[in-house]
């Protein structure tokens, strides 16, 4: 289950985000609008690859609410995050997988996955994240 | 038209006051400020008063006295103790009023705010998975500009390590005891590249003002800086604010970028007549940016700047001279007000320990949630 209905499609086993282009002047929004501003824009999906914007660590465990991940204070593991340019389209802000912190670089290239994600709430679902491009070799 | 004075400026130290309400600090500025004015709050015309998390502001009232004033209460954001004074300005610099006080005070509780997505326009999801929260906002926006720029940590470290040693020059700021870069750099990391001491904290505090039109000045026998440009300005398409799940491709000018001409435009002046300046330091981060933002230097300058002490007190413009967020915490509602008072400290030679040479001129920026900044522009009384 994803966390939340309309954010992305799996397409031929490709993940891609749902985005929605404005009709009155093409511009482009992420998440799609939902309720009555959705009538004024037309979903179309992202392409799947970006270029790293930029990124930090959280390093602490957020606050809940809104927080719902499962995990304590103690046993949280810190996580990257950041925003991904999706060339001509929008800049995504994203959980961002990678192995070693270290490896992250504004400007490399980056591909859009989904990932387990376990909520206090529910139980586990899905995520979209993005991962540099190789990262899964 | 008529010139709009700051006859009394009032302030109740920020940090943490176990068993003071948010509300009992904003009574103390208060009767700080009109004592400082020389005047009764029976005088006093029109208030404006804000506060985020301590109680509607007009809750001063039975405690200063009920006068039958009209006081509005003021809510806009990171930007509410700036759009409480902009507003006193615009009822003065109108005509309409003579006399009158902008207060603000704020009592937040310890660590980090937690907001929820649904009172930003967000959908829960965001929330839920980790990404509501303004320390990311700040570390992922530095962290893109020091890649651009050229701005190392070292440059983050010793501007916090500034305000820790300003903070403890000013009787009103919380951190009092300086830390020096090494530790600053050290500390527990918050979210790269931003530790710990490079973040200020949510405090408590309040800070008020009497301004007067020229003419009551005059007849009060009273004086104090004449503000030559106040302003206020939102979020355009393009910037990047807290809370942002996608930005637009294409980039455009940030709010405090905005506030900053229109601030400029207004008194006449430019960057470089600027002789002391209070700019928002959420992070020190912020502070550098904040640099070019206002003006005080290209992109990329602040490296050098900020090593060769520039913005330190004796620097060619001295930044933050209280402390700034970073030793003074951030109370939200009084925080923009604060920097005003130490203005008008430094432009009335009050600011003991920490006094900048004969400044004529003082700037303040404050900047926050949802995106929006306020600017202030003083001008010492000839």
């Amino acid at each position: 289950m994803q966390i939340a209905n309309g954010l992305f499609d799996v397409i031929e086993g490709r993940p891609r985000l749902i985005a929605a282009r404005r009709k009155a002047d093409g511009a482009v929004a992420f998440p799609a609008p939902q309720g009555p501003d959705a009538e004024l824009f037309e979903r179309f999906h992202l392409a799947p690859r970006g270029r790293l914007w930029s990124f930090t660590v959280q390093r602490f465990r957020p606050k809940s609410p809104p927080y719902d991940g499962a995990e304590t204070a103690a046993d949280f593991e810190p996580f990257a995050l950041g925003y991904v340019e999706i060339p001509g389209e929008i800049i995504v802000e994203s959980r961002i997988v990678v192995s070693d912190f270290d490896k992250l670089r504004i400007g490399m290239e980056m591909e859009l996955v989904v990932v387990p994600f376990r909520t206090a709430s529910r139980g586990d679902v899905t995520i979209y994240a993005f991962q540099p491009v190789g990262e899964a070799e | 038209m008529t010139d709009v004075h700051i006859i009394g400026a009032g302030i109740h130290p920020f940090g943490r006051h176990d068993g003071k309400s948010g509300l009992d600090q904003g009574v103390l500025a208060s009767r700080q400020a009109l004592e400082d004015a020389g005047v009764e709050w029976d005088e006093i015309q029109f208030a404006f008063g804000g506060s985020d998390a301590a109680g509607n502001a007009d809750a001063l009232l039975p405690r200063l006295g009920l006068t039958g004033v009209q006081f509005i209460n003021v809510a806009n954001g990171c930007a509410t103790g700036g759009s409480a004074l902009l507003s006193g300005y615009w009822a003065v610099k109108s005509g309409e009023f003579d006399l009158g006080l902008v207060v603000g005070f704020d009592k937040h509780p310890r660590g980090a705010f937690n907001p929820m997505p649904e009172e930003w326009g967000l959908p829960d999801w965001y929330g839920e998975i980790g990404l509501m929260l303004t320390t990311q906002f700040f570390a992922n926006k530095i962290n893109r500009y020091m890649a651009l720029h050229g701005v190392t940590p070292e440059a983050l470290a010793l501007t916090a390590e500034k305000a820790y040693e300003n903070g403890a020059r000013a009787p009103h700021a919380w951190r009092r005891s300086p830390v020096g870069a090494e530790a600053i750099l050290n500390a527990q990391m918050i979210s790269d590249p931003l530790t710990k001491f490079m973040f200020c904290s949510p405090a408590e505090g309040g800070a008020a003002l009497v301004l007067a039109s020229d003419r009551k000045m005059r007849a009060l026998g009273a004086s104090g800086p004449r503000v030559r440009g106040a302003a206020v300005r939102t979020r355009v398409k393009g910037s990047f604010e807290v809370f942002s799940p996608s930005l637009d491709v294409e980039r455009g000018p940030s709010p405090t970028e905005l506030t900053s001409q229109a601030a400029y435009e207004m008194a006449g002046a430019a960057p470089e007549d600027i002789d002391v300046a209070q700019i928002q330091d959420t992070e020190s981060g912020a502070e550098i940016m904040h640099m070019a933002e206002n003006g005080f230097c290209a992109h990329g300058e602040q490296e050098r700047l900020v090593r060769d002490g520039e913005t330190k007190l004796g620097g060619r413009l001295p930044i933050n001279t209280d402390g700034g967020c970073l030793a003074c915490g951030e109370p939200i509602g009084a925080s923009g007000l604060r920097q005003v008072y130490e203005n008008v400290q430094q432009l009335t030679a009050r600011a003991t320990g920490r006094q900048v040479e004969n400044p004529r001129l003082a700037y303040s920026q404050v900047y926050g949630a949802p995106g929006l900044s306020a600017v202030v522009i003083l001008e010492a009384q000839s």
